[in-house]
């Protein structure tokens, strides 16, 4: 069990780190100075619960890695994290659509897993609750004054998630690792969530007079560690001090 | 001369004057940061609890701890981070609501039981400085993770509000 459930408590983390590192990338840059702030204190949420995810997953592995080994000194193909979060930021639609989608999966997924059997990842799971209520508030009310806004914010929303809607079949994506995890009440039903989700994603789409990508391809593998090409420039930039000086402190 | 043993209610009462970095008005204890203490055989065992995950006064914190027992003659410290249960502004008592009033921050005023402060916007938020309702929210994200910024439409003051969390 310990196995699955590293590998499970590495898929929780990557995503956490690579959507956070990419929101990151906002600092400095927010169309305004209120958006720069709320933008980089996401980030800040989204790379704090990766930090937790990452040291329980070292101790669950007990090989004495510590956060910082497995977040800067593993390579692409071993990092697992779901193909939506590793997608550029784009305009500021792209990046309120990408934080959208995965703000709809997370207060459902989240909830779910702060009911696990497993004591650590549930208070985690509920701590993150708690701010992924003010993620999706956020990317809520964007969602709405954008796409209800003027024809050239609902184009660029449009193209977004005409862009990467492809992505979130990712979200979704499972295997027997999570089937042994599923079965010993760790982890939540995807499918279950998936429901949930579509739900929700279908009424927001509608109220900020967007159009659902029809017949969309899925795509998948990041399980395998298979991931578009975006990734490996993110952990390029983000490894390269610390591959430059290993184990340096501040 | 130091005293060689302190006790965990001496090392508590200690501890509890450690200001919060970002809201010095505020100690760690009445912020409900400091969960715990405990001796564990000679080792001091510190429990915290972060107010938001990426808190990054944390690091701080713990390293306010360390640097102050270590000047009371406890050389082993261990401070761990717990997340259960997660942090509320519930644990804030009315004489840190007060100070923080005073310090320009408008405390949450409602507890988390009131689900309306989880899903929707706070409905009344008072000016820490003239007292008004008549504010407005300016972003959802303050100054640090655990406020949002407000606005006073009779004073004209901006103020940040700590969140209801």
């Amino acid at each position: 069990m310990e196995k699955q459930l590293f590998n499970y408590l590495l898929r929780l983390s990557d995503s956490s780190l690579i959507i956070g590192h990419r929101l990151s990338e906002w600092c400095g840059h927010g169309p305004v100075l209120e958006e720069d702030i709320a933008l980089t204190n996401i980030s800040l949420d989204f790379v704090g619960r990766a930090n937790s995810l990452y040291e329980y997953a070292g101790k669950v592995e007990s090989k004495g890695r510590t956060e910082d080994d497995l977040a800067y000194l593993r390579n692409e193909r071993e990092f697992f994290n779901n193909l939506l979060a590793e997608q550029p930021n784009g305009d500021f639609a792209q990046t309120i659509l990408r934080q959208y989608l995965t703000d709809a999966f997370e207060i459902h997924f989240y909830e779910a897993l702060a009911k696990s059997k497993d004591e650590t990842l549930a208070g985690i799971a509920a701590k993150s609750l708690k701010e992924i209520q003010y993620h999706l508030r956020h990317s809520s009310s964007w969602m709405l004054r954008l796409g209800d806004g003027t024809q050239e914010s609902n184009t660029r929303l449009q193209n977004a998630l005409n862009e990467i809607y492809r992505f979130t079949g990712s979200l979704f994506e499972t295997d027997e690792n999570d089937t042994v995890l599923i079965a010993a009440g760790i982890a939540p039903n995807l499918s279950t969530i998936q429901h949930q989700w579509q739900k929700d994603v279908d009424t927001m789409l509608e109220k900020a007079m967007l159009k659902k990508p029809e017949k969309v391809w899925m795509q998948k593998g990041n399980l395998q560690g298979r991931h578009t090409e975006h990734l490996g420039y993110i952990l390029a930039e983000m490894q390269s001090v610390h591959r430059a000086y290993p184990g340096v402190k501040w | 001369m130091k005293k060689l043993k302190m006790t965990t209610k001496e090392v508590r009462t200690l501890l509890s004057q450690i200001p919060d970095p970002e809201i010095p008005v505020i100690t760690i204890e009445e912020l409900g940061i400091l969960r715990d203490v405990n001796f564990l055989n000679d080792e001091c065992v510190i429990t915290i609890t972060p107010t938001y995950s990426g808190c990054p006064a944390m690091k701080a914190i713990e390293q306010d701890i360390i640097a102050l027992l270590k000047e009371n003659g406890i050389e082993k410290v261990n401070v761990k981070s717990v997340f259960s249960p997660a942090w509320t502004t519930d644990w804030l008592s009315e004489a840190a609501k007060d100070k923080l009033r005073q310090y320009g921050i408008s405390p949450p005023d409602k507890t988390t039981s009131d689900k309306s402060v989880l899903t929707g916007i706070q409905k009344t938020v008072k000016c820490p400085q003239c007292n008004s309702e008549n504010t407005e929210l300016v972003s959802q994200f303050g100054s640090t993770a655990c406020k949002a910024l407000y606005k006073c439409k009779d004073c004209l003051e901006p103020f940040d509000l700590f969140k209801c969390h």
